[in-house]
Order: structure tokens, then C-alpha cells, then sequence
């Protein structure tokens, strides 16, 4: 198993990177050597804590996702949102052969250090004081329960949480490695809200613990947790739901809400006992991902298009339209025809033309997608990858995907899902994915865990009137009141990364719990309510966050366009009907570090892609892909594939150009309206970004020197998949709407012009002979017989 | 067809039409015109109507109402164009960044071929600015585009004004299902041209342009506003775009149902539509409308900024204000309602515009004429081409019979291959002068007369053009004297190769192939070397193409109400030449090198067999 995966690592990392320029080879290679020891250790340490194995639906520490996350890129409450990549499958492999080095300091004990000290100075002093603060405010509590304000019920949460906090610290640096919530800093600040108050703390949460005891039904229940988080009593095979909504104030005024659901179980789909007993997992899928041998499954719809310019980047991308990849089990023998099955299944499921998927628009990329799950394949024959860009998303699709919830739209985040609200947004995305992951830290079992994400973005101007201020209520018409009883944690993070201080916005009811996450190689900062606990709804019962913009003239700032490091464009140039050329611009807004990227891009048969013409540059000099995987096309059958390794320099746009022939259809071939056009999916572009937090080489002033020498590596870069444009390319159109005219119109011309034309220039004119009549012939006949001479 | 395939009756046949074919000819020419004025006649032509399913049922509902509010940011415009001294840029980007848009901007130079002195500009800089409303939840597919140009002078700012306010009125709704595109165009047509071959990646004409950032995907449809006055009297709709191409009939019809709707003035050509078809006056005003239409097609050049979009297959058009002394008016409200209404519309597209015709003339705004009706006109004055090359085909043929007949053996002198090819190759080439000379030696004349570029240019086509014709007896250069065969032949390839230019023409061009059949056709139906020479010279130089453009432009002059002396007429066919060349090298308009390279020789052979020795 362990060589297998360890074939595979180094496949992709030959496809990777060692194809890419030497230099990236020398810089990249160390970067996993180091991350791979740090990851073992990492799991050395998660192996001594007794509480790791007991803890399956959080803890899968050695999945292979999270170790990946657990090594650089979302620390903190955000980690189940990152995408994992290759490097971290890489990483990860390496960790299980055990190739770690442990002579090396480890990026938990450098950030460890690093925090101290910058924590030090006052952590050390402020801990004490807060907790004999806290037990000086409990005591008061205590006594004077009638003054109790509303200010002071979050004070009694925050007490709740530190209590648990305090009891678990001591075991808090061993644990850092089980999540990266676990590594960001945990200080305690003192922070002055009001008057009533002399000081307050607003402290950084220490989420894995607090999830630890509210979720983990092997461990009893702390005193501090509410009973309403309490889980029913758990069934033999372990099941864990859990449920997260992330709001992020955007750029450009507008909101970005993404919620993620995820279920656990850990139940082998592929075992010899078949799986009969649903739970919280929902039973339509279980039976479609054992029916048809289903590795992975990743499925989304999406209404609109991420404006990355204006919006950075979204936690999980999708291309506009419906988007389907399957990874199947090895043991499939028919790839093609169960893909076939299962993508009608799949639409009766939710309610989607799914069906439309067949060989002419599924591809076989052979490097852009790789299984996030744990796994082992790198044979790309098991894997279908297909886009429908023109699917419509509606309720219709929003209905089937809230009932794979446990709660369904009853109770919980997903009470906010409601159609109304969701579709009056300027982009909404929907995805299911499927993969299975490590139960514990030596992966000897594995779970299949099941994501259900939608994310949503509110515009300022249609929903916001121009106002810049959001609420839990303006965005979704509903407010929180509870969290589903079934799910074993529910939380609402709040970006408030650009408003440490409360200068930009006012959060109300504001809430003391701070997370950081390293989130798309950026690292944020997020207030964090914990609706299992019963304070975070304050006296009236109901949650309706409200974020304010202090100044005013926020609305007359225009917004700024924003530079992401990587995003792409592509259009159709040229113009008539007859050839055009496919643009495909990639912008690396890096300004000095080039990085690699996978482009991957599928094109109907019907658009003749002429390869010939290919050509690639950056900064007005030729720039060779690496590594080229072209599959031409056949009509009717299959579209082209056309799968690059670029390197991006600094600095640059890098264009990719490839003209193409458009083809006449047969006339049945037609859609039913021809004259809007043929859409071509949205090209994928793969890659491993430089990450923000590692451009940042002068952030010395709060980090102590001994640290930041060696630019950290973990934070280096980070997976993202950009999706461009999908195109709409006019094909030459017969004019269908006069078909009995054509008819009339080209018959009358075969027939008289042709025909006439034929006869003259055909046939030869020779005078006649007028033939002799019957008696006539009668009488020759005679004579001949005669022999007299004929008439 | 037992007609063709039976000897007899095929003689029978011919010899009526070649004993007949004068009397065939005029009346085909007469029919042929009549048909065509009978165009314009009310009961012939059609009332248009929405074909588009789209846009035909549901009317929507227009609640623009920032009327005084788009007018002030069109003053904040003229005054900030009035400090910048052309396009200000700046503002323009914050303005459409306030109103929510994404905004781009693109850089364009161009360097004419020479000085354009209409509008007094040379060396061409510029920048288009445009601001990409993205529709909610849709994936950049398509789009539609509103234009205001950004003129000199005090032109054209309300315009500006309107646009950004509707781009502030429509950034807050949220049921755009593609992308709108505000672009404020500086140096009209050229950054238009810049934006377009940006937009599509495309260079034809060599200009030196910044590839765009943004795009929407590919374009629905296009409209232009043009609006200098706070209120205006009427909306004149303009259609003819570049070599005579026009927009899908549905967009008149929208423009048409929302002015209807909303109660506003609205004209093609500058006319009203009339009620009156059975009156003289009625019928003239359509005539008058119709002929407008003709000749600003036969031009062959973008009649205002939506000229340029139809070559990407898009369909557009331009809406100009217009602002008289009826005591009616309108105001930028009900302007605003109205662009409001049709981009609804527009919005609900699920096809590109395709039910309705693209080939059409109006007559009115509320009748058309489609292309099955105005074609026969055109077939009538070709066939007069055909039928004299069957009588000339039957000539040629028929010698030989008479020949065995005398019993004689006459070979009738076949005319040498030489003599017939000579005239043709020297015709084509001083059309090849024609074309490239007068750009090119720009320079020499400038030094050796005391005129400008743009005169030299002019006067160096027109001194081609008159110097071509003494290339009249080429035939003679090579092969000798000419034979009666010789020019039989000659003439029997030139009406061919007029009939397959002609015919070509139309098809692409109606009114340019209509125009250019109504001088030709006679010209290369009467003229032999046997026709009285001073008299059928005078006629040839008459209705030669040169000449017809002169009288075009008295004609234009005349029906649009504006008449010109003698010698602003010489002067406006002066600049209407060096506009022609120059339509040609900025936006790659057919008609000058269709000219040049085509049409001159055409008429240059026929002088050739006027003057056969």
C-alpha cells in the first residue's frame, strides 16, 4: 500500500513539479522534505494523546486533508474549508513511510516558539490576573444573578469556555498538532467594551477543545456545555454532523456567506456487509456510492460567476453551471457505463440535467483531478470529469440538496436556506462532495465523510440598496434560534480580518471569541458564535448578526479593483462564422515569485480546435508548457482535452491561444434555439499559489527575528482552482424558421435550373425518324419474306 | 423545356428575342424603375411587426426616474470635459466605480492617412472608457452594450449623463440576465473601431489599441445615444452601419413599440411616419424616406457609431435626439424610460436577434419593404444586362452561318485574344492607380502645389479618374486595328462582368448595386462604336460613376431638406471622396476600393468600345 502511494506521490510530483524549470525543482523539494517531517511529527504527538483515537468525527488526524491543512494552510476554525492539494498528498505520504526526520525543528515548535514570544510579554502576566479576574467575576455572578445584563450573559459563556480552557491548557501545546485551530495562538487579551465593564476579555478561541467535549460522545459532556448540544446516544457505527456558516464582508461591499455541512460515518461502503442503517448520512447517496462503486464524487451548481477581481477568492470554487467528477473504485470494470448510470441517477436525485452528460462532454484529465480523499489512484481511467455550462440553478436543485441534511431545513444553519433570499443574490453555488477519510491517525479504517457546501453572495446594491450594513436577517429573511440538535457543533464565523479593532465595522451582538485560520495563503482573523451554546442567542432568543459600516462614506469610496496573484480570463476572438480563436489569459499578479499551473481546458467537437496553432507566451516571449496532454476530438463522440503544465513568470499574463474551425452541424444536432449559441465549458487552471502570508517578508516587527529568517514553508504556497469563463460560440445556423421555403425555393432550382442544364448539356439532338406504322411493318414484313425490296 | 431542348422552337425563341431585345430592354428598364418607386407605395409594403417571441408578448414596466439627475452628471461631465480638454478619464472611471460598475479603460492611437479636415484630426489618441454592470448570477456569456460618444465641443453630454444614470438605475435591479456594457467612446467611430477590435481581438485596419481587461462575453446587441439638447422633440432612430449592412428589423420594431408606448416622438430618416399614403404629398414623403435610406445604405459608411458593431454580427443601432421648434417636448425621464424599456427587452433575449429580416428598406418607420419585394426591381434591370449578351452571343455566333450560305468559305478574323485582353488589363490597372496613387503621393503633390493632404489626396483621385479615360483605344496598342468581332467580344465580357458585379453587389449592397445598375445598365446596353460619339460620350461621362456620386450628394442634399449652390456641392463631393477613402483605411469600408478596383474598369471598357477604330 505504502509503495503504491508512494508510485503515485512521486508520479504527480514528476508531473508537478519536477517538469516545471529546475529552480522550482530545487525550491519546491526541500518545502516537502521539511513539511513532511513536520507532519510526522505531528503524528507522533497526536498518537500520545489518549483522547485521539476516541475522537473520530473531528479528529481524523492522519485524513489526509487535514494533515495537509495541520501543515500550513488553514490553521484555525477554517480548516475544513481549505482544499487540499497534491503537495499535501505528497506530504501526507511521505508522513505514513515514516520518512520524517525528527532532528529538525518542526513548524509546530518554531510557531510555538513564535507565539510565545510574541504572546509572552503579556500572556504571561495577563493569565493569572484574568483567571483571578474571572473567579472574582464568577463569584459576583454568583451572588448577584438579578443583575445579570446581557453583557454579563456572554461574560458567563466566555467564563464556561475559559474554564475549559484552563483545564485542558496544560495538555493544549501537545495537542496543537490534532487541528490547526489548535496552532493558532491562543492568548487572551484584555479588551475594554464598556463602561460596565472594566475589562473584558476577548480571547482567541480554543475551538478543538471546546468541540472535543461538545462533540465527542465517547468523552461525557463537561459541566459548562448546555444540554441542548448534547448528541443522542451514538449508534454503533459512528456517525458526526456538523454544520459551519462562514460570512465574509467583501471588498466591494457586497457579503459572501458559505455554509458547510458535513457528515461523517464511518462505515465502510465497500465492505463485505452491506450497509443498511442510515443515520445522519443520507441513504440516497449511501445507496448510489455503493450501487456504483464510488470512490469521490464531487458535484456542484452554480448560478453566476466568481468575480474574483472584486471579490478574491471564494473557499471553494466552481465554474458557472453544473460541474460532476467521479473517482470509482478500481474494482469497476465499465467505467463508461456506470458513469453513464450513475450521472441519470444523479440527476433524478437532484433534479438536474445531469443526464445531458455523455461522451461528448466527459473528459479524462490526467493530472488537474486528483482524489482529495485518501486514495491511491493515480490511473486516471477510473476518473469522469464533466461540466453542463448551461444548467439553470433553481430551487428545484436547492429542495433535494437541503433533504440530504440531517436537520433538512427544520432546525439549525440550514433554517436560513430559504429559496427566496438565496436566489435574490448574485451568485449562489451548491456542491456536494463525497470522499472517504482516516478514522484515526494510522488510517487503518477509513469514514466517508459527506460535505454539503452552498455559498451565496448578496449584492450591495440590489440587496443592500446601496447600504452598507448586513444582518443575519436582510440577507437571508430568517434569523438563528437554535442549532440542529443533531449536529455535534454549529458555528457562525465572522471575517474580521480588516477590522481588528472595530474601526471598519461594528459587530453586534458582538461576541468575544477570536479564531485564526490561514485561509487561501492569507491569514484571518474571525469571530466566532457557537450557537450549541445557548449565551451566543442572547436574551431574545434568536441571532441575528448585524454588521454595521461606521463611516459613512463608505458608500461613496469607489471599490477597489483587487489584484488577486493568480486569475484568469478567456473569450472567443475573431468574428463571421466560420473560424475563431479560443483566448485564454492567466495573470500571475506575483511580484516576484513564478509559479506553476495546470490548465485544463474541454472543448466540444464542434469547435475544431486546430493544434497546430497553439501558442503560448508570457511577456511577449514564447513560453513552453512542460508537459502537454492533448486528446483530440471525434465528432459526435468525444471532445478535445487539452491539459497543460505552465509556468507563470512574475509579473506577467501568460495567453494561450489555439484558433479553432466551427462546424456545420447536422440539422437534428441543432439545439432548439441555435441562434443563442454553444457554450464551452470553463477551462480549470490547477496550481499552487505563493501564499500572501509567505510574501510577507517584513513582518519582523511581530514576530521575533530568529524566526523569520527562512521564509516558512508550510505557509509557501497553497492549492487553488480558478475557473474561467464559460464561452458562448455562434455556430453557422441554417435559418430554421423558413424550412418550407428553403424546400420549395431549392427544389424549383434543382428541377429547372440544374435539370434543364443537365438535359442540354447531356443529351444528343439527332433528327428523327418517323416510325412507320403497323401496316406499314406488316407489309415490310411480307415483302421481306418475299424478297421483294422493302417500302 | 422541351422550349430549349426542341431546335425549332429554341430559334423561334431566340431570334424573337434578339429581333425584340431594344423594346425588352426599355421596358425592363422602365419596369424596373416603376417597380421600384412603387416601393414606397403604402398598399405594397408591410406594416412591421415584432417577429422576436422574446419581446413581443410581455411588456415590461419602466420606472426610470432620474431624469434631472442624469442631465447634472451630464453637466458634471461637460465641465470636466471642458477642463481636461477631451475625454476625462478619471472622472468618467470613479463616476461608473460609484455607480457600482467594474470599470476598464482602453488606450488607442491611430494616424490617418491623411488629415481628416471634416473633423480636423490627424494623429488619433484617445481612451474608451467603459463600465461592465454584471448581471446577477449569470456567467459572462453575453452581453449588451450602451454607447454615448464622447464628442468635442458641447455635444453630446447628455447623453453621458443618461448613460451613467441609467447605469446607476440599473446596477440596483436585480433581474439582468446578461451583462451591460456602458462604454463612453472618445473620437466617435475610431475609438468605437479601437473598442471593437479589442472587444474581439481582431486588428483589420491596423490601429494600435490596449487589449481590453473586461469582457461580457459576446455581444447581443448595441445601441448608441446620441443627445445633445436637456429636452428633444422627437428620437430619430439610425440604422445604415458599415457597407450598407442593417440591424435585425426587431430592433426598429422595439424602438418603434416603446415610443409608441411611452409617447414619444420617433423618425427614420429625420421623417414621421405619415398616414397619408393616398395623397401625393404622402406618397413623396415616403419616396423621400425611402430614397434617404437608399443612399446613406449606398454609402457604404457607419451613419453613426452602431455602424461599426454589425460586422461582429451584432445587432445595433443609433438613437439620436433630436430637438426642433415643435412645441412638444420631451424629457430625459421619458428618454431614459424608454433606453430602460428596450434593454429590458433586450434582457429577455434567449436568442440573438435572427426572426425578423436583415435586409429592408423603410419607407416609414412603421412600413418596410423586405427583400423579396425590392429584389425584383433590381432582377429587372439585370435581366436588360443578360438579354443583350444573348443578343450579343447570337451575333457572334450567327456569321458563320451566313458565311456557308454564299457558299463562300469566309473564316469571319476571330478577334486576337490580345486585343480584347489588352483593354482589360489596362482598364483594371488604372484602377489599381486609382486606388493606390492618391494616398501614396500624397507627399509629391503637397510639395509640387500649394494644396493640403487632403486636397492632394482628392485631387489626385479625380485626376486619375479623368486621366483614365484617355486610355480609350487600348485595344489598339498590341493586336492593331480592332475588328467589328473584336468588339462584340469585348463588350459581350464587359456586360457579363457587369451583370456578376452588379448582381454581387446587390446581393451584399442593395441600394449601392440598385444605384450603380440605374447609370450602368443603360450606358452598357446602348453603346457600340457605331453610336454618334461627341453625343454618347458626353451621356457616358454623364452617368459614369465619378458623376453619380456628385449628383448623389446634390439629391442627398435636396431630400434632406438642406439644398447646396453649385459650389458648396463641389466642395461637400471634395470631402465626400477623401470620407469615402478614409471610411475605407479606418474602418475597412468596401465601397472606394468597390469602386476603384471594380467598377471603374467596368466603365472604362465600355469607353474603350465607344471609341473602337
Amino acid at each position: 500500500m505504502a509503495a503504491r502511494r508512494c508510485l503515485g506521490l512521486w508520479f504527480f510530483l514528476i508531473t508537478l513539479c519536477v517538469v516545471s524549470t529546475g529552480a522550482d525543482v530545487l525550491h519546491t523539494t526541500p518545502v516537502t522534505g521539511t513539511e513532511s517531517s513536520a507532519a510526522g511529527t505531528e503524528t507522533v504527538v497526536a498518537r500520545e494523546l489518549p483522547e485521539a483515537p476516541s475522537d473520530p468525527g473531528e479528529h481524523t488526524a492522519a485524513e489526509p486533508t487535514r494533515e495537509g491543512e495541520q501543515n500550513d494552510r488553514t490553521r484555525g476554525g477554517e480548516q475544513t474549508l481549505g482544499q487540499p492539494t497534491r503537495e499535501e498528498e505528497q506530504e501526507q505520504e511521505k508522513t505514513r513511510e515514516g520518512e520524517q526526520t525528527p532532528a529538525q525543528p518542526t513548524r509546530e515548535e518554531e510557531e510555538e516558539e513564535e507565539e510565545q514570544e510574541q504572546t509572552r510579554g503579556e500572556e504571561e502576566f495577563t493569565r493569572e490576573e484574568e483567571e483571578e479576574e474571572l473567579t472574582r467575576e464568577e463569584e459576583e455572578l454568583t451572588t448577584e444573578e438579578e443583575e445579570l445584563t446581557r453583557e454579563e450573559e456572554e461574560q458567563t459563556r466566555e467564563e464556561e469556555e475559559l474554564t475549559t480552557e484552563e483545564e485542558e491548557l496544560t495538555t493544549e501545546e501537545e495537542e496543537l498538532t490534532r487541528e490547526e485551530e489548535e496552532q493558532t495562538r491562543e492568548e487572551e487579551e484584555e479588551q475594554q467594551t464598556t463602561a460596565q465593564q472594566e475589562e473584558q476579555t476577548k480571547r482567541w478561541e480554543a475551538t478543538e477543545l471546546e468541540e472535543e467535549h461538545v462533540h465527542d460522545a465517547a468523552v461525557p459532556p463537561l459541566a459548562g456545555d448546555p444540554p441542548a448540544a448534547d448528541p443522542p446516544s451514538p449508534p454503533p457505527s459512528k456517525d458526526d454532523f456538523q454544520e459551519e456558516l462562514v460570512i465574509r464582508p467583501l471588498h466591494s461591499g457586497d457579503i459572501y456567506a458559505s455554509f458547510q455541512f458535513r457528515t461523517v460515518w464511518d462505515a465502510d461502503f465497500m465492505g463485505d456487509q452491506k450497509v443498511s442503517h442510515y443515520r445522519l448520512f443520507p441513504k440516497s447517496l449511501g445507496q448510489v456510492i455503493t450501487k456504483f462503486s464510488v470512490r469521490e464524487l464531487h458535484i456542484s451548481f452554480t448560478q453566476g460567476y466568481w468575480r474574483t477581481m472584486q471579490w478574491g477568492q471564494p473557499y471553494l470554487p466552481s465554474p458557472p453551471g453544473a460541474e460532476l467528477w467521479v473517482w470509482f473504485q478500481d474494482t469497476v470494470t465499465d467505467v463508461d457505463g456506470t458513469w453513464k448510470e450513475l450521472t441519470n441517477v444523479l440527476s433524478g436525485i437532484f433534479c438536474a440535467s445531469l443526464n445531458f452528460i455523455d461522451s461528448t462532454n466527459t473528459v479524462q484529465p490526467s493530472a488537474s483531478f486528483k482524489p482529495l480523499g485518501i486514495g491511491n489512484v493515480t490511473d486516471h481511467s477510473f476518473l469522469r470529469y464533466a461540466t453542463l455550462p448551461r444548467e439553470i440553478v433553481c430551487t428545484e436543485n436547492l429542495t433535494p440538496w437541503k433533504k440530504l441534511l440531517p436537520c433538512g431545513s427544520k432546525a439549525g444553519l440550514s433554517v436560513l436556506l430559504k429559496s427566496e433570499k438565496l436566489f435574490h443574490s448574485t451568485f449562489h453555488s451548491q456542491a456536494v462532495h463525497v470522499r472517504p477519510v482516516c478514522q484515526d491517525p494510522q488510517c487503518r479504517t477509513t469514514s466517508m465523510e459527506l460535505r454539503q457546501t452552498l455559498n451565496v453572495v448578496f449584492d450591495l446594491h440590489t440587496s443592500g440598496q446601496g447600504k452598507r450594513e448586513w444582518s443575519l436577517f436582510k440577507m437571508f429573511s430568517r434569523t438563528l434560534t437554535e442549532a440542529c440538535p443533531l449536529a455535534s457543533s454549529s458555528k457562525v464565523y465572522v471575517d474580521v480580518t480588516d477590522n481588528p479593532q472595530g474601526e471598519q465595522f461594528e459587530l453586534s451582538p458582538a461576541t468575544p471569541l477570536l479564531t485564526q485560520a490561514v485561509v487561501l495563503g492569507d491569514r484571518r482573523t474571525y469571530s466566532v458564535y457557537d450557537l450549541t451554546q445557548q449565551a451566543s442567542f442572547g436574551s431574545s432568543r434568536s441571532l441575528n448578526m448585524l454588521l454595521r459600516w461606521k463611516n459613512s462614506h463608505n458608500n461613496v469610496v469607489p471599490p477597489v479593483m483587487l489584484r488577486p496573484l493568480l486569475h484568469s480570463e478567456r473569450y472567443v476572438a475573431g468574428y463571421g462564422l466560420q473560424a475563431g480563436e479560443i483566448h485564454t489569459l492567466i495573470y500571475n499578479h506575483h511580484p516576484y515569485r513564478a509559479f506553476p499551473v495546470l490548465l485544463l481546458s474541454a472543448v466540444p467537437w464542434y469547435l475544431r480546435l486546430y493544434i497546430h496553432t497553439l501558442t503560448v507566451s508570457s511577456k511577449g516571449k514564447d513560453n513552453r508548457p512542460s508537459y502537454i496532454h492533448y486528446q483530440p476530438s471525434k465528432d459526435r463522440e468525444r471532445p478535445h482535452l487539452l491539459e497543460m503544465l505552465l509556468q507563470l513568470p512574475p509579473n506577467s499574463v501568460t495567453e494561450v491561444t489555439v484558433e479553432f474551425e466551427r462546424a456545420l452541424l447536422k440539422w437534428t444536432e441543432y439545439t432548439p434555439d441555435p441562434n443563442h449559441g454553444f457554450y464551452v465549458g470553463s477551462s480549470v487552471i490547477s496550481a499552487l499559489v505563493p501564499s500572501v502570508v509567505a510574501m510577507d517578508t517584513n513582518s519582523t516587527l511581530d514576530r521575533p527575528l530568529f524566526s523569520s529568517f527562512f521564509p516558512c514553508k508550510e505557509e509557501a504556497s497553497y492549492f487553488m482552482r480558478v475557473y474561467t469563463e464559460p464561452l458562448l460560440v455562434n455556430l453557422p445556423t441554417p435559418d430554421f424558421s423558413m424550412p418550407y421555403n428553403v424546400i420549395c425555393l431549392t427544389c424549383t432550382v434543382v428541377a429547372v435550373g440544374y435539370g434543364s442544364l443537365y438535359n442540354l448539356l447531356t443529351r444528343t439532338f439527332q433528327v428523327d425518324e418517323p416510325s412507320p406504322g403497323l401496316a406499314k411493318r406488316i407489309a415490310n414484313v411480307i415483302r421481306r419474306f418475299r424478297g421483294v425490296p422493302l417500302l | 423545356m422541351g422550349l430549349l431542348s426542341d431546335p425549332n422552337r429554341r430559334r423561334a425563341l431566340i431570334g424573337m428575342l434578339t429581333r425584340l431585345n431594344a423594346p425588352i430592354c426599355m421596358i425592363c428598364y422602365m419596369a424596373g424603375v416603376a417597380w421600384f418607386m412603387g416601393l414606397a407605395f403604402e398598399p405594397f409594403t408591410l406594416r412591421t411587426y415584432m417577429s422576436e417571441n422574446a419581446m413581443g408578448s410581455t411588456m415590461v414596466e419602466e420606472r426610470f426616474p432620474a431624469g434631472e439627475r442624469a442631465l447634472a452628471t451630464g453637466r458634471e461631465f461637460a465641465a470636466h470635459k471642458k477642463k481636461t480638454g477631451g475625454m476625462p478619464v478619471d472622472w468618467l472611471v470613479r463616476t461608473m466605480q460609484a455607480r457600482g460598475l467594474e470599470v476598464y479603460t482602453q488606450r488607442f492611437s491611430r494616424k490617418l492617412p491623411f488629415p481628416d479636415e471634416d473633423k480636423e484630426r490627424y494623429m488619433v489618441k484617445g481612451t474608451n472608457v467603459y463600465g461592465i454592470l454584471r448581471a446577477p448570477r449569470a456567467p459572462r456569456t453575453e452581453a449588451l452594450v450602451l454607447s454615448a460618444p464622447c464628442s468635442p465641443g458641447n455635444e453630446n453630454n447628455q447623453a453621458v449623463g443618461i448613460l451613467l444614470g441609467l447605469a446607476q438605475y440599473f446596477r440596483s435591479q436585480i433581474y439582468w440576465a446578461k451583462d451591460i456594457i456602458f462604454l463612453v467612446n472618445e473620437h466617435d467611430l475610431i475609438g468605437m473601431q479601437a473598442w471593437l477590435e479589442g472587444y474581439h481581438h481582431t486588428n483589420t485596419t491596423g490601429m494600435d489599441w490596449s487589449p481590453l481587461q473586461g469582457r461580457g462575453g459576446s455581444i447581443q446587441a448595441a445601441l448608441s445615444l446620441e443627445l445633445s439638447s436637456d429636452v428633444v422633440t422627437s428620437l430619430d432612430l439610425v440604422l445604415e452601419g458599415l457597407n450598407g449592412q442593417l440591424p435585425n428589423l426587431d430592433l426598429a420594431n422595439l424602438f418603434y413599440a416603446f415610443c409608441q408606448k411611452i409617447g414619444v416622438l420617433c423618425t427614420t430618416q429625420g421623417k414621421l411616419p405619415r398616414n397619408d399614403w393616398d395623397t401625393t404629398s404622402g406618397y413623396s414623403h415616403a419616396v423621400q424616406t425611402m430614397m434617404l435610406m437608399v443612399l446613406k445604405q449606398a454609402s457604404s459608411r457607419p451613419w453613426g457609431d452602431h455602424g461599426l458593431f454589425l460586422r461582429y454580427h451584432i445587432e445595433a443601432a443609433s438613437i439620436k435626439g433630436v430637438n426642433s421648434f415643435r412645441p412638444y417636448k420631451t424629457d430625459a425621464t421619458t428618454v431614459g424610460r424608454l433606453l430602460e424599456g428596450m434593454y429590458r427587452k433586450l434582457n429577455n433575449l434567449l436568442e440573438r436577434l435572427h426572426q425578423s429580416y436583415f435586409f429592408y428598406l423603410m419607407p416609414s418607420l412603421t412600413r418596410f419593404v423586405s427583400i423579396g419585394y425590392y429584389m425584383p426591381a433590381f432582377g429587372l434591370l439585370a435581366l436588360i444586362l443578360l438579354l443583350r449578351a444573348l443578343d450579343l452571343w447570337v451575333q457572334l455566333s450567327s456569321p458563320p452561318t451566313r458565311t456557308t450560305e454564299d457558299g463562300v468559305e469566309v473564316v469571319p478574323a476571330s478577334p486576337g485574344v490580345l486585343s480584347i485582353l489588352t483593354p482589360l488589363v489596362i482598364s483594371h490597372l488604372t484602377g489599381v492607380a486609382l486606388y493606390t496613387l492618391p494616398v501614396l503621393s500624397q507627399e509629391l503633390a503637397v510639395e509640387h502645389f500649394p494644396v493640403s493632404e487632403t486636397e492632394a489626396v482628392v485631387l489626385t483621385a479625380i485626376a486619375i479618374y479623368t486621366g483614365g479615360t484617355r486610355s480609350h483605344d487600348t485595344h489598339r496598342l498590341l493586336a492593331g486595328e480592332g475588328t467589328e468581332q473584336g468588339w462584340k467580344v469585348l463588350k459581350l465580357v464587359a456586360v457579363l462582368y457587369l451583370a456578376v458585379l452588379l448582381g454581387c453587389t446587390a446581393l451584399i449592397n442593395f441600394s449601392l448595386g440598385f444605384i450603380l445598375a440605374l447609370t450602368l445598365v443603360p450606358l452598357a446596353a446602348f453603346i457600340t462604336p457605331h453610336v454618334p460619339k461627341t453625343l454618347s460620350a458626353v451621356v457616358m461621362v454623364i452617368l459614369s460613376p465619378g458623376l453619380t456620386l456628385l449628383f448623389a450628394v446634390f439629391f442627398f442634399q435636396e431630400l434632406q431638406e438642406t439644398p447646396v449652390t453649385l459650389q458648396e456641392g463641389w466642395m461637400l463631393y471634395l470631402s465626400v471622396i477623401s470620407q469615402g477613402i478614409l471610411d475605407h483605411a479606418l474602418y475597412g469600408s468596401l465601397l472606394y476600393p468597390l469602386a476603384a478596383l471594380l467598377v471603374y474598369p467596368c466603365w472604362l471598357l465600355f469607353w474603350n468600345i465607344l471609341f473602337w477604330k
